[in-house]
């Protein structure tokens, strides 16, 4: 399987204050490769970034008689992201993809976690599950708020939390999390944020002994196993690495307090 | 016919272009890129004695045209490397070069006595990683205890070429140059990362957990360069030269200032194709110039 691809970007949108959405032409990726909810690709940016910057996938379609297309959604972080969210439909992009392992996810009902740029990622997760998952959403205030009405086409049904209460719940989403859990039976609960937000996803599922699936985040190099920099400590000591055996990991097996 | 094969320490390579260690793992991640026996030589991830699981991440930072790691030599011991990796490695026309560390000179013995019985072409003594608290960047800045270590490591490979990787952060490359050379090495590689340091303004945290680490990239390529120039001219050993190439005529820089093969690393994360570029432009440099061999380059710098 071919993992480099030149991808041209077929559309661009802003979503809420800052989020970019960004729709490429990937080719026969989606077609040829096992894709799923959770993987990510790594894009090279240009000026003076050296390293790719790792974008979790939000959607995808396989193309008939055109390219695969696919969709991610980024923030501007730094000077790679700004670089990135600058380049006009019809530039070129080299992108390494799909990479990593994803989500273990099939028809189902799921208790589905987002918190901020880990939102995108849980869509792809809620068109596998077949439209009776409950999606959580937490975002830092209303303006930040993004693909809701995309959740909504997906899910049974949607809450929505913000850190300063201007839309939904006025707290985190761990809270609606316990009040789901304690009303539902879930086949798991699968989160993409913050590290202190999967923390405490982990651990509501847990108490509920609900099966937990996260996706982590950390400084990525190669993006495919091989510089070892994004390692993230395993409970039995070992360490794993984001890129090759995440980004999604099972929640127990993680050391929340490393 | 442009002879692109290089000889490193009485080794031939059939290309000049190594990867470098720590940048490559053991090779099976770009295997699914390109076939391995592409490349001149694959130097493997560094082996200690024990496994260890390395630095609390953030281990990378970007800096302008580079990075800095604190990787803290993550391996999963020499034993696992024999059993695992190696027989992988050697599916590919290539040589295998293995990188080493030692908290003791005597670990840096029990490490090539396991390698060369186990037949790998060259062993790179790494006396220079700045990652790590014990040994490591010590013995590459003393000149009595780099000597220790290579006539230890020397003595225990039984006739496997060793090779001393020297450490930049150093007054004076050539003392150490030196050392190695008299304690009986077989080749130098340079340079090593430069310990550096980024700090996030607003948070006032070093962006690296462990507050500083190694600066390698294309930021790095005139250190490496003028060190590996004043290496070649105070010690008669072969080089390995590396340090922020990412294009052919980076390489060659390398080799005018006399390095006899080149290793590529950090451009590995930026494009996993880059050893074939740097080697393919080395090539085309050489036949432009109507070079017999890319060979011909090495030590042909004319300074002022």
């Amino acid at each position: 399987m071919k993992v480099e691809h030149t991808c041209k970007i077929l559309a661009k949108e802003v979503l809420g204050s800052g989020a970019v959405a960004m729709t490429l032409g990937v080719g026969d990726m989606v077609r040829t490769d096992r894709m799923g909810p959770g993987k990510f690709i790594h894009i090279q940016c240009g000026g003076a970034s050296l390293l790719r910057r790792p974008i979790s996938v939000c959607a995808w379609s396989v193309g008939r008689e055109r390219d695969d297309t696919l969709t991610v959604v980024f923030e501007t972080r730094g000077e790679g992201t700004a670089w990135l969210a600058r380049r006009p439909v019809g530039h070129m992009l080299d992108v390494l993809g799909p990479l990593g392992n994803g989500f273990d996810v099939e028809l189902g009902t799921y208790l589905l976690v987002g918190g901020g740029i880990g939102v995108p990622p849980m869509l792809s997760c809620a068109g596998y599950t077949g439209g009776t998952s409950t999606a959580i959403l937490g975002f830092r205030s209303r303006d930040k708020a993004i693909l809701l009405d995309e959740f909504a086409g997906e899910c049974a049904q949607v809450q929505i939390a913000t850190d300063d209460g201007s839309l939904g719940h006025h707290g985190f989403v761990d809270e609606l999390v316990r009040r789901e859990l304690e009303k539902q039976s879930y086949r798991a609960v699968l989160a993409c944020g913050p590290r202190p937000m999967l923390k405490s996803v982990a651990r509501a599922a847990a108490a509920f002994g609900v099966p937990c699936q996260v996706s982590m985040e950390e400084r990525m190099g190669c993006g495919v196993g091989a510089c070892l920099v994004c390692a993230t400590p395993m409970r039995d000591g070992t360490v794993k690495h984001v890129c090759k055996d995440g980004p999604v990991f099972r929640a127990e097996e993680v050391d929340w307090d490393a | 016919m442009l002879d692109l094969s290089v000889k490193l320490a009485g080794v031939t390579l059939k290309n000049p272009v190594v990867v470098a260690s720590g940048t490559f793992g053991f090779g099976r991640e770009y295997s699914q890129f390109y076939d391995l026996g592409e490349l001149g030589g694959i130097c493997a991830k560094g082996l200690t004695l024990h496994p260890r699981t390395g630095n609390p991440a953030p281990r990378i930072a970007e800096t302008p045209m580079g990075i800095l790691n604190s990787v803290g030599l993550e391996n999963p011991g020499v034993d696992a490397f024999l059993t695992e990796e190696l027989p992988f490695l050697r599916q590919f026309d290539t040589k295998i070069i293995t990188n080493i560390s030692g908290n003791t000179p005597e670990e840096y013995g029990i490490l090539c006595e396991k390698l060369s019985d186990a037949g790998v072409d060259l062993i790179e003594v790494n006396i220079s990683c700045p990652n790590v608290k014990a040994g490591g960047l010590a013995y590459g800045t003393r000149p009595d205890l780099a000597a220790e270590v290579t006539e230890t490591a020397k003595k225990h490979a039984h006739g496997v070429p060793v090779m001393v990787k020297l450490s930049p952060n150093v007054t004076d490359i050539t003392e150490i140059a030196r050392a190695a050379e008299g304690a009986g090495a077989d080749a130098l590689s340079l340079i090593n990362t430069i310990r550096g340091m980024r700090i996030d303004p607003e948070t006032r945290r070093p962006i690296l957990r462990m507050n500083t680490g190694g600066l390698s990239g294309p930021a790095v390529l005139p250190v490496a360069v003028r060190m590996v120039w004043e290496v070649s001219q105070a010690v008669p050993l072969p080089i390995l030269g590396m340090g922020g190439v990412s294009k052919g005529t980076d390489a060659a820089q390398l080799m005018l200032a006399g390095a006899s093969a080149v290793a590529v690393g950090t451009a590995l994360f930026a494009d996993p194709f880059a050893p074939l570029k740097v080697r393919d432009g080395l090539a085309e440099l050489a036949e432009r110039q109507g070079l017999p061999s890319v060979a011909a380059l090495t030590g042909g710098v004319k300074p002022w």
